[in-house]
């Protein structure tokens, strides 16, 4: 049933692992920009809030600007650090 | 009734089971059946892709009980909503590549056949088949319920012969066509979500007077609802950051979500699909969310959460106009029933039947079992919503939580940790469902957190611990 390991599935997941990795950062990096502008901004007493948009600050930097910043860091790492790699056993070069 | 508003939502839907029917066709000449029917002969493109991961995942719960609940809530559930953006690239980072090509070499058609091909083990799969059938029957009980809702709220019929009519057109729809067709139509319905969304929310800011004019509504109303701590000043920082376990990273363990991660075509439909996916799953929660905070000073005083979009939109958009919009949550939830529906019964067939009853059936007997048993679990699943709770996105919260707990580890630890073994898989699951329904029963919102994290904590260290003490006793190499 199970194939051996061939020096091409050693290539593809070395590349799979690392990309699995940079998931992980993306994330830990959104989760902080969400996190810190949300609760830093957001505990002072509502009267003292400032606006940008109409929007009160904390929600406009964690929820508005830091989905755009996480929509430009994906696809910066999609374009240049993903691989592509041939899925199926067999056809690497029509995939590459 | 609305026809002005019925007749676009009706055309609409047509619009889109035409042409998954249509689409359907080529599952009848695919050499293999259940790879057709079932995962689409793993030819996805980048858009559809994103579209299908986009609209299964953006449920009931994102729809109209999300919504609902920012409309209560204010801001603070909006910002919890954000945790979703995380779905959009994480779990086709993270199962990633690996996942695509194993399941490729495993022949896995099903998470279940991944799980089984990984651990080899007959506990696993009849673990991990019951707690599919068991908490996705809740998970589709609340689509169904919110279906129901939408077409109870703009027709006037009565609930039950609204739940008929969606139940009849969603089996229709599932039992002809397919992973394909349902993949396609996802496609659809996820580009009118997004431009559902997006009219919607200019609409309601529009109807509201603008966006500092609402704002100032709803603080003069209650200030806590411009702040990140809810209505009551009950969302704390720990209760909230949970839930980017429950709707964010956890996301990846959801079979129905997972079966998505094996049925692309190439590495270069999955990079479109991460960045896409992004794109659109921000741009739909986000303007989702917003309206429905936005909708408070628009539409006060509104009881049931779910039918907050329904209203809202015929309140603020000309009748055609929201029956097109309505369309987009009505697409939503059809499309994730229509995904859950089918994995049930691949569940029954794949993993349960052609595994330990009839592993030689024929191709046309499958065939007709499928579309059988599909059709069974939709009547059941019809009984079950006939009397439906106010809040659907509980419901449906507690069917993806439970799931999570039970195949994160399995799944993630399976792919790219050696050493775990089915003893860890079985340990994982075990502690991760036990944990979880336990916590819900007994001890809800453990350290101010959602129920969720305590069981993936644990059934980690359940995972390692039990993998690591049977070390000797078996040991596969990925």
């Amino acid at each position: 049933m199970k194939k051996q390991h061939t020096p091409i599935d050693d290539y593809r997941y070395k590349i799979a692992n690392k990309e699995a990795w940079i998931g992980v950062g993306l994330v830990l990096i959104n989760f902080i920009w969400w996190y810190g502008f949300a609760y830093g901004m957001g505990q002072k007493d509502p009267a003292e809030y400032t606006f940008i948009l109409g929007l009160p600050a904390w929600f406009f930097y964690s929820c508005v600007v830091g989905l755009v910043v996480m929509i430009v860091l994906v696809t910066v790492v999609v374009k240049f650090f993903f691989v592509d790699v041939p899925l199926d056993d067999n056809d690497e070069v029509e995939e590459r | 009734m609305n026809w002005e508003a019925l007749i676009p939502f009706i055309g609409v839907v047509v619009f889109v089971f035409i042409i998954g029917i249509w689409s359907s066709r080529k599952v009848h000449t695919s050499k293999n059946f259940l790879e057709g029917y079932f995962l689409g002969d793993r030819s996805l493109g980048g858009f559809i892709l994103a579209m299908t991961m986009t609209a299964t995942y953006g449920s009931a719960s994102s729809f109209l009980g999300g919504p609902g609940v920012a409309y209560t809530e204010g801001l603070g559930w909006v910002l919890l909503a954000m945790s979703q953006v995380v779905t959009g690239y994480f779990v086709l980072m993270v199962l990633g590549k690996k996942f695509a090509i194993v399941s490729r070499k495993y022949k896995a058609i099903t998470m279940v056949d991944f799980l089984k091909s990984r651990y080899r083990s007959t506990s696993v799969v009849l673990i991990a088949s019951a707690s599919i059938i068991i908490f996705l029957f809740f998970a589709m009980a609340a689509q169904w319920i919110g279906g129901a809702r939408l077409i109870e709220s703009l027709t006037g019929m009565s609930y039950v012969s609204a739940l008929f009519i969606f139940a009849l057109s969603v089996l229709v729809y599932v039992a002809v066509g397919g992973f394909r067709a349902v993949a396609v139509t996802d496609a659809i319905q996820g580009s009118i979500m997004f431009i559902g969304t997006l009219i919607l929310l200019i609409a309601t800011i529009i109807a509201g007077g603008g966006i500092s004019n609402i704002i100032a509504d709803l603080t003069a109303e209650n200030p806590n609802l411009i702040t990140p701590y809810g209505a009551e000043g009950t969302l704390t920082p720990a209760y909230v950051s949970s839930f980017w376990i429950l709707v964010g990273v956890g996301v990846i363990a959801l079979p129905q979500i997972a079966v998505r991660a094996m049925s692309y075509r190439n590495t270069r439909s999955m990079h479109r699909a991460i960045i896409l996916g992004t794109i659109v799953v921000g741009f739909i929660m986000l303007n989702m969310h917003l309206i429905g905070v936005f909708a408070r000073p628009i539409i006060p005083g509104i009881e049931v959460g779910d039918t907050v979009m329904p209203l809202l939109a015929l309140e603020v958009l000309p009748p055609w106009v929201a029956g097109f919009v309505l369309a987009a949550p009505m697409a939503a939830i059809m499309s994730t029933v229509d995904s859950l529906l089918l994995l049930v019964s691949s569940t029954v067939i794949k993993d349960v039947y052609l595994n330990y009853i009839k592993p030689k059936a024929s191709n046309q007997h499958v065939q007709r079992l499928s579309i059988t048993v599909t059709a069974i679990l939709g009547a059941i699943v019809f009984v079950m919503a006939l009397d439906p709770p106010d809040f659907i996105i509980w419901l449906n919260l507690l069917a993806f939580g439970g799931l999570e707990a039970a195949f994160i580890w399995p799944i993630v630890m399976g792919l790219y940790w050696k050493k775990g073994n089915k003893y860890g898989a079985i340990a994982s699951m075990i502690v991760g469902i036990g944990l979880y329904v336990a916590s819900n029963e007994f001890f809800p919102e453990p350290f101010g957190m959602h129920s969720i994290v305590l069981p993936v904590v644990c059934s980690f260290f359940a995972y390692v611990i039990a993998s690591l003490a049977t070390q000797k006793t078996e040991n596969y190499p990925v």
